[in-house]
């Protein structure tokens, strides 16, 4: 295995719950008692059922959000306010609308305090390794929603982050794209390995992507099992990795730890609706 | 690492990394001039039908007017209206020159534009982004919109005399609360996304209004500026009819006591003029300023 970036950080998440108030004033646990750790320069993807709290504990982990009790610690830090070094890929598309492809992965370096000059010299270098150079003077809605995903990429890459936070980047795409935005994301990985958490749907995508994989239950959310991935690195083409036996194999068990929350989680959207 | 970072990114993107090259298809020559040929039959079918409309509006004013229909002495004619407008720029008004008079009104809907547009956005970004704020002032804007505001300008106008300074005070009224209530939504529609976006970035508070606020509000605030500009022109011609010693809407309430509807009709000809060229000069403001906006469906440039 390649080292991890010298920067990369250790997430530590301790007893982590997060308790939301309804519009209604009531209480609504959205996690309970989440505790793991992501190693410096790890992989790593949570599976779990929709509205399990995936979402919720990244903002934690970012400090966009607060935890209700429990702690998150970050390179043995705990986490006050915004979380240094962190980039954030969001579940909605967020690039600005009325900036450029340019203007939109210079962001980071700007605000970070480069001189404009710098920041746009790098966010040029950024675009070409994504594959849109010659792109950088349209406007987002004038891209594909694969070429916005890369700009989204380079705009989260380009400051270098000690974390990852990647919240369903690619679940949006088409397969042949998702395919090929995976294999870039792990070359571009590779290249600096910070720590990555990476929520997907996508049981393919986290055991092709990830060195562990976490499965969380259903709300309120907790871990519960948490499988090493021990295929080799690097792990090239994420497509042709796909077709190996100890890929189906791994596969194949988290699916089965997934399959039982997935129909509680179902069961329990439809006892509400019912 | 920086350095070894710019290393080649693999060659096994090129399958679908889209190159901005014209294509063989995009450059037929064949369909360009098609394109083109259809735009241009378009544009003169647009024309024709702009031209055709005001020629059976006046044209039809002037025949019911002249063959006795409709009584020219309370409605007006089309001839009557371009006389009036010639003496009023000829012969000027009975309070000066028609050009005096204009510039009077224009400078005073224009310096109550700027005073309400600049009031507007300064509390409409504040309060859209202060809860607080919002919340105690709130009540209170409400029921100052509930007002009738043309009213004020009776008060104004007693209050502060017959100069320029109540038209710009009751111009600038009616134009705050257009642009207040665009910033203050523009603001409360911000996309959170973005605003988590830079925050994890890093943002201080102040780049987070800067980089997200204020460009996200813009475009509700510059679309409401078409709307308070007009505002603006009604603001002070009503506050000149309340009273004052020069104007257009002084030269109107005059015709009007001595039924003179040509000149009525004269003053708002011109009125309408004004606002056009200001509806221009803000449409240039706005594609400066949202050129990045997507043009909706119909305005994208396809064949
Ligand atoms: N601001 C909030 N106020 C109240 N409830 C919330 C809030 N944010 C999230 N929740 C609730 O917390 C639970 C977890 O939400 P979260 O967005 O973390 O789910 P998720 O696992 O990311 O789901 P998905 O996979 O569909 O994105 C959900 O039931 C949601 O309704
Ligand atoms: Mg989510």
């Amino acid at each position: 295995m390649a080292q991890p970036a010298p920067g990369a950080a250790r997430i530590e998440i301790i007893g982590l719950t997060k308790r939301f108030l309804t519009p209604k004033g009531r209480p609504f646990t959205a996690i309970q008692d989440v505790s793991f750790t992501v190693e410096p320069g790890q992989f790593c993807a949570i599976v779990g059922p929709t509205g399990c709290g995936k979402s919720t504990t990244l903002g934690q982990v970012s400090g966009l959000d607060r935890p209700s009790a429990g702690r998150v610690l970050v390179g043995g830090q705990e986490v006050r306010g915004i979380t240094k070094g962190v980039s954030f890929m969001f579940q909605a598309d967020a690039l600005f609308p009325w900036k450029t492809v340019l203007g939109n992965v210079m962001i980071g370096p700007v605000l970070a305090g480069r001189a404009k000059k710098q920041a746009a010299r790098l966010a040029r270098d950024w675009l070409r390794r994504v594959g849109l150079a010659g792109f950088e003077d349209r406007y987002p809605h004038q891209l594909s929603g694969g070429m916005r995903k890369r700009v989204a990429m380079a705009a989260a890459l380009i400051n270098e982050p000690k974390i990852l936070l990647m919240d369903e980047p690619f679940g949006a795409l088409d397969v042949q794209t998702k395919a090929i935005m995976q294999t870039e994301l792990l070359g571009l990985w590779e290249q600096t390995r910070p720590s990555v958490l990476f929520i997907t749907h996508d049981l393919d995508e986290a055991v092709a992507l990830a060195d562990r994989v976490l499965i969380m239950t259903s709300g309120p959310g907790s871990i519960k099992q948490s499988f090493e991935i021990d295929l080799p690195r690097p792990r090239g083409e994420v497509q042709a990795i796909r077709h190996e036996p100890r890929f189906l194999e791994l596969q194949h068990q988290i699916w089965s730890s997934l399959k039982d929350e997935v129909e509680r989680a179902y069961a329990q959207t439809a006892g509400v609706a019912a | 690492m920086r350095t070894t970072l710019t290393t080649e990114q693999p060659v096994r993107t090129t399958d679908i990394t889209p190159t901005p090259a014209v294509t063989a298809a995009d450059a037929d020559p064949g369909l360009q001039s098609a394109a083109r040929r259809a735009r241009r039959r378009r544009t003169a079918l647009v024309w024709l039908g702009r031209i055709v409309v005001p020629v059976v509006i006046i044209g039809g004013w002037q025949w019911f007017t002249a063959a006795g229909v409709v009584d020219k002495f309370f409605f007006g004619q089309p001839s009557g209206v371009w006389h009036s407008l010639v003496q009023l720029f000829t012969k000027g008004t009975a309070f000066g020159s028609i050009w005096l008079n204009l510039e009077i009104t224009i400078r005073e809907a224009v310096y109550g534009f700027l005073l309400g547009t600049g009031a507007g956005i300064v509390f409409g970004l504040a309060l859209g982004q202060n809860r607080f704020l919002a919340d105690v002032l709130g009540p209170y804007i409400k029921v100052a919109n509930s007002i009738p505001r043309i009213i004020l300008g009776s008060i104004f106008v007693v209050a502060f005399g017959l100069g320029t300074f109540p038209k710009v005070l009751l111009a600038a009224v009616l134009v705050f609360f257009i642009v207040f209530f665009n910033a203050f939504q523009g603001v409360r529609e911000v996309d959170q996304n973005l605003v988590a976006n830079v925050r994890v970035l890093g943002a201080s508070p102040f780049q987070v209004a800067r980089h997200v606020t204020v460009p996200s509000a813009l475009t509700w605030i510059i679309a409401s500026l078409h709307t308070a500009f007009g505002f603006a022109i009604i603001g002070a011609l009503v506050a000149e009819v309340l009273g004052a010693q020069h104007g257009i809407g002084l030269v109107i309430v005059q015709a009007q006591g001595q039924f003179d509807m040509d000149t009525v009709f004269a003053c708002m000809l011109i009125m309408a003029v004004v606002t056009l060229v200001a509806e221009y000069l803000l449409t240039l403001l706005e594609r400066r300023v949202l050129g990045w906006r997507p043009p909706s469906r119909s305005e994208v440039a396809a064949i």
